[in-house]
């Protein structure tokens, strides 16, 4: 049976603009050229972790092989230009992601410590216990795991808005949900096992008329969607470098001034501090107050190098290509026998989680990877997402700028020998 | 033979479609539960025990082709076996799946579970060939927590 899939378009882009050439993008991407078990590599596990432009790479190679110096110290050049390279890279995010300032942004290390950050930072000096902290079923382990610990730590209280068969949030579930007690929503922008993409705006825009704050968790639409935090007019919002074709050991943490400014430091030690004595310690300002120790230099340089390469292409021509991706790879891979995506949200990004019959999504992951084709297999960090679907495990191809409508063929091509394998 | 046909052998499929040896065995001597974080996949694995010997052995849980296969065949070919056999085909089993120059001489031989030498290519996959003999070494000693491949 063939069943065709009608996904709303994200956005308002409508249509690819002329401007957008996969294969000029694909060339950018020299990881792109090598081939798996003798065939092209296929690399369709973007939701895991994305591949690195030439530019980004030779930016990396060229702080530490010409402008190499720790930050915020020194008085000779080196370090001058590297402090400068570095708070260049924050004013670089800040635009991207749409920040009134630069001090909004905070380096971290991913989008995970991020969330850390606000969990310890913000939210652990004004839980009390019975408070109430909500997310929902879609999230990746990241934005739960932080909650639950600092629900311990004061006596608070963890709620869940649920998602329907769909995998959407379920919008007015969460209205009932937030109660007297709700002192943060934290919500994923993207799914990062299912695709749906969140009413965030409006998941705000409710909270705040209740004047309860709002972490977004942007790891899965930074490298995919125009991120404006202060359309959004969200509270927090967290990226992570490595996912959007930067290096890996850098994000940012976007949050208002006003909040941050008042926020406690999240870890002590040199560069968050503006003296030291044992009688006390005055901390810095905002953002290094957040910034202790000597932060990942290269990896925020390399940060700013991906939103510079993201910029030039465009986001709306990503989103709109990587659309149309979408829709081919679900109308293909829904048209093999036995295929089931989960996942199946109106709004979503180009993210296929799927089952081949009852064979294991290990099983599926391994002969695809003998056709050169990168899947992520298992709970894709996100398990109650796999018990809300009565699952262990899905086989996931997450679609970026630089895939195409040939390697969808090539994986539907893989998949048809999966269940050949398995007769 | 390709490397996936040597992964996916015929006796290894059949054994993933129609597992031997899955139910609950009640009462037990031995009881354990493996947990392979990676996937997600849980064994729990049943002993019962006749002094030294293995009388019964059965299984329950799912997991990918590899993992069921190896519960299936595990238990098949332990029943009736002694425990300090069985260790030894343990050691044997891990060794086939890891090490390149051979299994080693003495003891009982590994027999049918040979056809996991084709997992050795595929190191992401040694865990849920392995599981399921953590597991029951973990029965064995009639330990109640969970084994992780971790």
């Amino acid at each position: 049976m063939r069943t065709t899939v009608i996904i709303a378009q994200p956005g308002s882009a409508q249509h690819r603009p002329d401007s957008f050439d996969v294969e000029q993008v694909r060339r950018d991407f020299p990881i792109l050229q090598r081939t798996i078990n003798g065939k092209p590599l296929v690399y369709l596990d973007n939701a895991a972790t994305g591949q690195k432009p030439q530019a980004v790479i030779d930016t990396i190679s060229r702080y530490y092989a010409a402008e190499n110096a720790n930050i915020h110290r020194g008085v000779h050049r080196l370090s001058v230009d590297a402090t400068a390279a570095y708070e260049g890279a924050r004013a670089k995010v800040q635009r991207f992601m749409g920040a009134g300032r630069p001090e909004e942004i905070i380096f971290v290390r991913s989008a995970t410590e991020a969330i850390n950050l606000v969990a310890q930072a913000y939210a652990r000096p004004t839980l009390e216990p019975g408070d109430e902290v909500l997310i929902s079923t879609m999230e990746h382990h990241s934005n739960i795991v932080p909650w639950q610990i600092v629900c311990e730590q004061t006596g608070s209280v963890l709620r869940v808005v649920p998602i329907n068969d769909a995998g959407e949030y379920m919008f007015e579930e969460y209205e009932q949900l937030l109660s007297s007690r709700t002192r943060l929503v934290a919500v994923t922008h993207v799914s990062n096992a299912l695709g749906t993409i969140n009413p965030v705006r409006r998941i705000i825009e409710v909270a705040h008329q209740r004047d309860i704050p709002v972490l977004v968790d942007g790891a899965q639409a930074a490298p995919h969607l125009a991120i404006d935090v202060k359309e959004l007019d969200c509270d927090f919002y967290a990226i992570s470098g490595h996912k959007m074709f930067g290096p890996s050991g850098i994000g940012a943490l976007y949050g208002k001034y006003e909040l941050l400014d008042d926020m406690p430091p999240y870890q002590g030690g040199g560069e968050m501090i503006l003296s030291v004595s044992f009688e006390g310690t005055v901390y810095n300002h905002v953002p290094h107050k957040f910034e202790a120790g000597t932060p990942n230099i290269a990896g925020a340089i390399g940060l700013g190098a991906t939103v510079d390469y993201l910029q030039q292409i465009g986001l709306d021509n990503i989103a709109a290509y990587e659309h149309e991706l979408l829709v081919y790879a679900t109308e293909a891979l829904s048209g093999v026998p036995d295929v089931r995506l989960i996942g199946t949200a109106k709004h979503k990004a180009a993210v296929l989680s799927f089952l081949v019959g009852d064979i294991h999504p290990h099983d599926v992951g391994t002969i695809l990877d003998m056709e050169g084709i990168a899947v992520r297999t298992g709970h894709h960090c996100a398990q109650p997402v796999m018990q809300r679907f009565g699952l262990t495990a899905t086989a996931r191809a997450s679609l970026a700028l630089y895939n195409t409508t040939a390697e969808i063929d090539a994986l539907v091509a893989g998949v048809r020998k999966v269940r050949k394998v398995f007769g | 033979m390709s490397a996936l046909t040597d992964l996916y052998q015929q006796l290894i499929l059949d054994h993933n479609r129609s597992p031997r040896n899955r139910r609950k065995l009640e009462p037990a001597d031995g009881r354990a539960e493996g947990y392979n974080p990676l996937c997600g996949d849980r064994v729990t694995v049943y002993l019962s025990l006749d002094g030294d010997v293995v009388r019964d052995i059965a299984f329950e849980g799912s997991g990918c082709a590899i993992s069921t296969a190896a519960a299936s065949m595990m238990t098949q070919r332990l029943k009736g076996k002694s425990v300090s056999e069985a260790k030894s085909l343990f050691e044997k089993f891990r060794r086939l799946l890891t090490d390149e120059h051979g299994v080693g001489d003495g003891g009982p031989e590994l027999g049918k579970l040979e056809a996991f030498g084709g997992v050795r290519r595929f190191p992401a996959r040694v865990k849920c060939a392995t599981l399921v003999w953590h597991t029951l070494n973990a029965a064995l000693e009639n330990r109640e927590d969970i084994v992780s491949t971790e």
